[in-house]
């Protein structure tokens, strides 16, 4: 005889078997319809991999496992797919889940299927897999998947290899009735997973004492195997697997550990059973045996079930009489939940249906006070502090809680049983434990949102701060240049002298001035920076809801265009010069490397024209007009909205619209006088810049605001190259002088109306200033010569 | 002296309670200067217990600045996504009274989660602007939409939206998140409700959604 | 069909609060009958005003609770209390001092904490205290046993006028003048006498203690080992009780000299050590929950019931020990948690598994 040891606590409750093991288990037949939840185990739901409509063979895959902790499904009688919806299930909130729908056709034609004959030949993994495609998950209630319990790692010794034959719960007799009919094939499943789990010390099967024919017919088969049956005293709940390794071995499972880190594994004898089958005749698990009992029905038996039958099915097998049943419940009467739906159907863990009448357990009645008996924590197999637990969870402390262990709380239902006061204290715990996860995962979203929040506020700090930082260089750099300026009159820094030079050393034939691919891709770079700022500049003001938006939004489409003009421009250089043959659009590109806007402008009217060259004028001109056209719609649309809401911004839109119309019409015109310069582009391609830009003013009907720029920018080139030095100097002195004006003009009326652009304004005078007083400092040295 | 002394006896307690107030204040001056805590610990706990929505409800522009609003002394009923249990969280922390949320910073609701109906969405990026964990993904005239794992459920981003093109929906039990309720502690059964109390007059009252007429 | 939804488990046990307190008031009566036999009707009317004025007041308290009022007086819990003050009280005591008592238990060390299961001291005992404290001369009117003095004891008819019209309009009291100071009493009083001489000297010695006590102590002896059996508590807290005051005793006997506080035996069926350990120490509300907790909860009211018998101001003193522990039961809670499974190493497997 083995030892065996106690657990701490359990209880006595009335056991009620003999009521449903006077039967031999008998077939439940095929229902009608079977109704297979895609989750019947614990982890992640199997995938579906049939369609409504489907015909399905008894034994079909029906659904795949998906995931590691996970189970296929598979159809549990022969007949045709007939939904895949969402069904209450076999849940204690009696909410609904995805489940496959199948309608019986009664043939209950298996699927074709072949056992192993040598398990001993396979190896672990195959094995494995192959219970793993089977569905097996254990069936003794929670439906932990088999194959991962039975993988261990190989890192962690096994010694003993556990069979639970306990069946603890009062009333469930499926457990009983297997060993008693189906003893050999407990002992051959227990070979099998001997084999797998290769254990160094002893393969027991443990049993209640009070099933004596159950041990007989064990131990009979179980002769000369080396397999054990060890019984032990009745008590509940002894089947719970770590009270059981108690019972056993006396070694405890670490708190929030497994069985295997003390060299244990432990299988529920039906999932042995299924393992067998599966094994030996390549059956996966589509039946179980389930009891059905309790003096609400006028039969008590265990049934072989296909899994997916609902249970009204059974229920009206065994002569259900909903008046005296006082509840219907899934399980047993320590741990099963109760049914609101007898459509539930059977499902892999369903060990029990049972329906006592108000005799056999009464109607709930309302919970006194605590009276701190202690009873509770007597009966606790856990060593918990039930009464404690309670107070904690009434007064939501959930530290406390924590504290006490109520996560080692296997909710046996053994402290609400004995309770003199009838405190449902499993609920208590069950929602204080729902509680604990909700709130560790609430404080874990919390975290995550402050850190989200918090690297938010960083990145806006942090731009503003760039901002900031770019604006004083700016100015730094401006003061800089005026200061050098006045201090040293020679030295030409100025942008539209130096740009004056390079032109004039071009013109000269210099070609060590030659574009780069660095250089354009800076040009590039700072285009794109520019599109940035402005595009955060659009931002900011639609968030301040500033008046100033369209302004942004017209420089945005401005900027961006100009974007895809680079862009288009490092293309077309990095193409030119990987032929190396087309020396045309060499020197084309070469116009481009000027920093001088006005000749960066013509470069891209010329590459524009050069790309759309296959365009005739008329087209491109027509082309002009329709956008035109559009600008002027959009703007009188700014235009009447400004005047709805009574903007100060009126006169700029009309101005702009003015404007846009003249435009318009000087396009028309420019059609209209179009034929006659039909051949200009071609001849424009091959000529040197200066050549070029004297034609260039016929492109003026540009197709799109670049276009626009183009041709304001080639006119005005035109007017350049045309005057003499001097004369250009002092014009770009008079144009500053007049811009200057006009800022000022415009400055005055911003400080008039208290508007931020101010410091803009300011700042912009500023730079005018600088620039006139360099024009002017070229001018007078132009003089003097 | 001695005469002294023993003519106005209260001299004697007046020396004896000067060298023991010496001594002890020294002490207490000293334990000030070399315990003395760093920062503003009672702020970060505060921060600790709120629930991070960032939604600004309490007025404040984040959960940070109600924090240290509250280290210094504001009232701590003005966070609804927070609730009743950060309320009593807080009063336990602080060890002040616990107070009744303050309406006027709205009211306690289920947990919600933004969702932008996308074909509706017309790409304005205000709703980006406006979230304040960078939960919403998206790009100027493009469709946008929330991370729902990162969604706080602040409503912040459904009024900047100019379509109405957001919805807070709250976030269903499924059969994950599903629990038994806390039951009805026994003692506070009064006279009107004597009859046996049940999950399902608890449900009732709760989540009717999930009831099933059997 | 309405299916109902409620969580498991769906047995219960065959135990109920009710059960419980009606086994520990059945488990009373031999030592209410030991009483009587020895002290006359005295006891019995006590109980038996003390439940009525019980049952009144917690009907008043739930009424102004606006709870249910059978469901709770079906508890008796209520009926507990009262019997308890009923037993502790001396016999032949006015109405009111009862009434004072048991309504304070009630209203005010019971209810006013938010009633059954809330109560952080025992009720009883909390009565009986404040009683003693604000009158101590009827509180120590103990009647003298049946035995210890010549004549006989009052009859049932005196008993109820006693309780109504005070002792001194009753003859049987004046005339004869039945009152006696208990053993406990002579014992603390005492300073020059031998234990032996003390024992000659006054007629209320028995055997191994005062005439009456030790059967009273035996009977309640008797009802409690029922309640053990029953499993209505734990043998802890009792035993442990009952083993430390023998320990004191036997440490400070000093072999019967004068300066003796009593034998072990003495003090084990003297007074009211046996009801209290049985009856009064047992009392779950305001016990400490661990078995740990109880074996020092238990051993601790017997060191103070020792300490304060033979050095206290008190003759009896379990009273004061238990509401003293009453206050600490929190404090043994929180370091007298067991140790949960799986929490700490396993034991190592014995022999050969």
């Amino acid at each position: 005889m083995r030892k065996v040891w106690d657990i701490h606590g359990g209880v006595h409750p009335e056991e009620n078997k003999q009521q449903s093991n006077q039967q031999a288990i008998s077939a439940a037949g095929i229902p009608e319809v079977l109704v297979l939840p895609l989750s019947q185990h614990i982890g992640a739901p199997a995938e579906a991999i049939v369609n409504v409509g489907d015909k399905v063979l008894k034994g079909q895959c029906i659904a795949t496992a998906k995931g590691f902790v996970s189970v296929p499904v598979h159809a549990s009688s022969s007949g045709e797919v007939i939904a895949i919806e969402d069904r209450v299930i076999a849940h204690p909130s009696g909410m609904s889940a995805p489940c496959i729908v199948i309608k019986t056709d009664q043939q209950d034609q298996w699927i074709e299927h072949n056992g192993i004959e040598d398990y001993s030949s396979l190896e672990k993994k195959a094995l494995l897999n192959l219970i793993r495609e089977a569905g097996i998950a254990g069936m003794g209630g929670a439906g932990f998947p088999a194959a991962v319990k039975l993988g261990v790692r190989d890192d962690q010794p096994i010694d003993t290899l556990i069979i639970n034959g306990t069946e603890c719960e009062p009333y469930i007799t499926a457990d009983d009735m297997l060993m008693r009919e189906r003893a050999e094939q407990i002992i051959e499943g227990t070979k099998i997973l001997r084999h797998l789990i290769n254990p160094s010390e002893a393969t027991l099967i443990g049993v209640e004492d009070n099933k004596p024919e159950g041990i007989a017919a064990l131990q009979k088969a179980a002769e000369g195997t080396g397999i054990e049956i060890v019984s032990f005293p009745t008590k509940y709940p002894s089947g719970g697997e770590k009270q059981l390794i108690q019972i056993l071995t006396d070694k405890e499972v670490p708190a929030g550990g497994l069985p295997a880190q003390v060299g244990i594994v432990c299988q529920n004898i039906g999932s042995v059973v299924a393992i067998y089958r599966a094994i030996k005749f390549g059956e996966p698990l589509i039946s179980r045996i389930t009891t059905v009992t309790g003096y609400a029905c006028e039969q008590q038996k265990n049934l072989e079930v296909l899994l997916g039958t609902p249970v009204n099915y059974l229920l009206q097998q065994c002569g259900f009489n909903p008046k005296n049943c006082s509840r219907l419940i899934m399980g047993g009467p320590m741990m099963g939940f109760t049914l609101e739906n007898t459509d539930v159907p059977v499902v892999k863990t369903t060990n029990c249906i049972l329906a006592p009448t108000a005799k056999e357990i009464a109607p709930p009645t309302p919970a006194q006070a605590c009276i701190r008996c202690g009873l509770c924590a007597e009966a606790c197999p856990a060593s918990l502090l039930p009464q404690q637990l309670y107070w904690f969870a009434r007064g939501k402390e959930y530290e406390k809680l924590e504290e006490h262990n109520l996560k080692d709380c296997i909710e046996c239902g053994a402290c609400s049983f004995v309770c003199p006061s009838n405190i449902p204290l499993v609920q208590y715990y069950r929602a204080s434990k729902a509680d604990i996860r909700q709130r560790d995962l609430d404080a874990k979203n919390a975290e995550h949102a402050k850190i989200r929040f918090e690297a938010r506020q960083a990145r806006i700090e942090r731009l503003e701060a760039e901002k900031i930082a770019k604006r004083e260089a700016r100015k730094a750099a401006a003061q800089a240049k005026a200061a050098s300026a006045s201090d040293d009159k020679t030295a030409k820094v100025d942008a539209v002298q130096a740009a004056i030079e390079r032109a004039k050393a071009k013109r000269a034939g210099n070609t060590d001035d030659k574009p780069t691919r660095e250089s354009l891709e800076q040009a590039l770079a700072s285009v794109e920076k520019r599109l940035a700022s402005a595009k955060e500049k659009l931002a900011q003001a639609q968030q301040q809801n500033s008046d100033k938006v369209a302004a942004f939004e017209t420089g945005v489409e401005k900027t961006e265009a100009k974007y895809q003009q680079a862009k288009q421009t490092l293309e077309q250089f990095i193409a030119a010069n990987t032929t190396k043959e087309n020396h045309q659009s060499n020197t084309e590109t070469s116009a481009d490397n000027s920093n001088d806007a006005a000749q960066q402008a013509i470069a891209r009217a010329q590459q524009k024209r050069a790309n759309k060259v296959e365009l005739s004028p008329r087209e491109k001109a027509e082309q002009a007009i329709s956008s035109l056209q559009k600008r002027i719609e959009k703007t009188q649309q700014k235009l009447d909205i400004a005047k709805a809401e009574n903007s100060d911004k009126l006169a700029i839109f009309e101005d702009s619209v003015k404007g846009l119309q003249d435009k318009l019409l000087a396009a028309e015109q420019e059609l209209a006088k179009l034929p006659a310069a039909e051949q200009t582009p071609e001849t424009v391609a091959s000529e040197n810049p200066a050549a070029k830009t004297k034609t260039a003013k016929q492109p003026v009907a540009g197709d799109d605001v670049v276009q626009d720029v183009i041709a304001q920018a080639v006119a005005k080139r035109a007017a350049f190259s045309s005057m003499s030095d001097q004369e250009r100097l002092q014009n770009a002195v008079d144009s500053i002088t007049k811009r200057i004006e006009k800022a000022q003009d415009r400055l005055a009326k911003a400080q008039a109306e208290g508007s931020d652009n101010t410091e803009i304004l300011a700042e912009s005078i500023d730079k005018l200033t600088i620039k006139l007083s360099d024009a002017k400092a070229a001018l007078t040295e132009k003089a003097q010569h | 002296m001695f005469e002294l002394v023993q003519q106005y006896p209260f001299i004697t307690a007046l020396i004896a309670l000067t060298i023991l107030g010496l001594p002890f204040g020294a002490l207490l001056g000293f334990a000030a200067v070399k315990f003395k805590t760093e920062g503003d610990p009672i702020a970060d706990q505060v921060e600790a217990l709120l629930p991070q929505t960032q939604c600004g409800q309490c007025s404040y522009p984040g959960c940070r600045p109600y924090a240290e609003a509250i280290a210094n002394g504001e009232a701590i009923n003005k966070c609804p996504p927070g609730g009743e249990g950060t309320i009593q969280a807080l009063a336990d922390l602080l060890d002040v009274e616990a107070l009744p949320l303050d309406a006027e910073h709205g009211e306690e609701a289920i947990k919600t989660v933004a969702y932008i109906r996308e074909d509706e969405c017309i790409g304005c990026t205000k709703c980006i602007q406006a979230c304040p964990v960078d939960a919403i993904l998206g790009a100027a005239k493009q469709m946008h939409t929330v991370i729902k794992s990162e969604c706080t459920g602040c409503d912040l981003c459904v009024e900047p939206c100019p379509v109405d093109c957001i919805d807070m929906l709250p976030i269903n039990t499924n059969l994950q998140t599903w629990s038994w309720n806390l039951p009805q502690p026994s003692e506070q059964i009064i006279v009107t409700d004597l009859k046996p109390r049940t999950d399902k007059d608890d449900d009732k009252s709760s989540d009717s959604d999930d009831e099933v007429a059997a | 069909m309405a299916l109902l939804k409620v969580t498991s488990p769906h047995a219960t046990g065959p135990m109920s609060t009710q059960r419980l307190m009606q086994l520990v008031l059945l488990a009373t009566i031999p030592g209410v009958l030991a009483l009587t036999n020895y002290f006359g009707w005295g006891t019995l009317v006590n109980i038996i005003w003390a439940c009525l004025v019980a049952v009144a007041a917690e009907s008043l308290a739930l009424m102004l609770r606006k709870r249910p009022i059978s469901f709770y007086l079906n508890d008796c819990s209520a009926l507990v209390t009262a019997v308890l003050i009923g037993i502790a009280l001396p016999p032949y005591s006015p109405w009111w001092l009862i009434f004072v008592g048991v309504s304070f238990a009630i209203l005010i060390a019971k209810h006013l904490y938010g009633g059954m299961g809330y109560n952080p001291f025992n009720p009883a005992m909390v009565g009986y205290v404040v009683l003693l404290i604000s009158f101590p001369v009827e509180m120590t009117m103990w009647a003298a046993p049946k035995g210890a003095f010549v004549g006989s004891l009052p009859s049932i008819a005196d008993a109820l006028g006693a309780l109504f019209m005070g002792r001194d309009s009753i003859a049987a009291f004046s005339i004869d003048g039945i009152t006696m100071a208990t053993p406990l009493d002579v014992l603390k009083q005492n300073n020059s006498l031998m234990v032996s001489d003390i024992w000659a000297q006054n007629a209320q010695f028995g055997h191994w203690a005062g005439i009456g006590w030790e059967w009273v102590n035996i009977a309640f002896l008797g009802g409690g080992l029922f309640l053990l059996w029953q499993r209505v508590f734990t043998w802890h807290a009792p035993i442990s009780m009952l083993i430390a005051l023998s320990v004191m005793s036997a440490l400070f006997y000093d072999g019967g000299s004068s300066a003796s506080g009593g034998s072990p035996l003495f003090h084990l069926l003297s007074g009211a050590t046996m009801f209290g350990a049985f009856f009064i120490v047992t009392d779950p509300v305001t016990s400490a929950v661990s078995n740990k907790g109880r074996i020092i909860y238990g051993a601790s009211i017997g060191i103070l019931l020792y300490l304060i018998r033979v050095w206290g101001n008190y003759p009896d003193a379990i009273a004061f020990s238990v509401l003293l522990m009453n206050f600490s039961a929190p404090l043994l809670d929180y370091y007298t948690r067991p140790r949960t499974y799986g929490h700490q190493p396993a034991k190592k497997p014995k022999g050969g598994s």
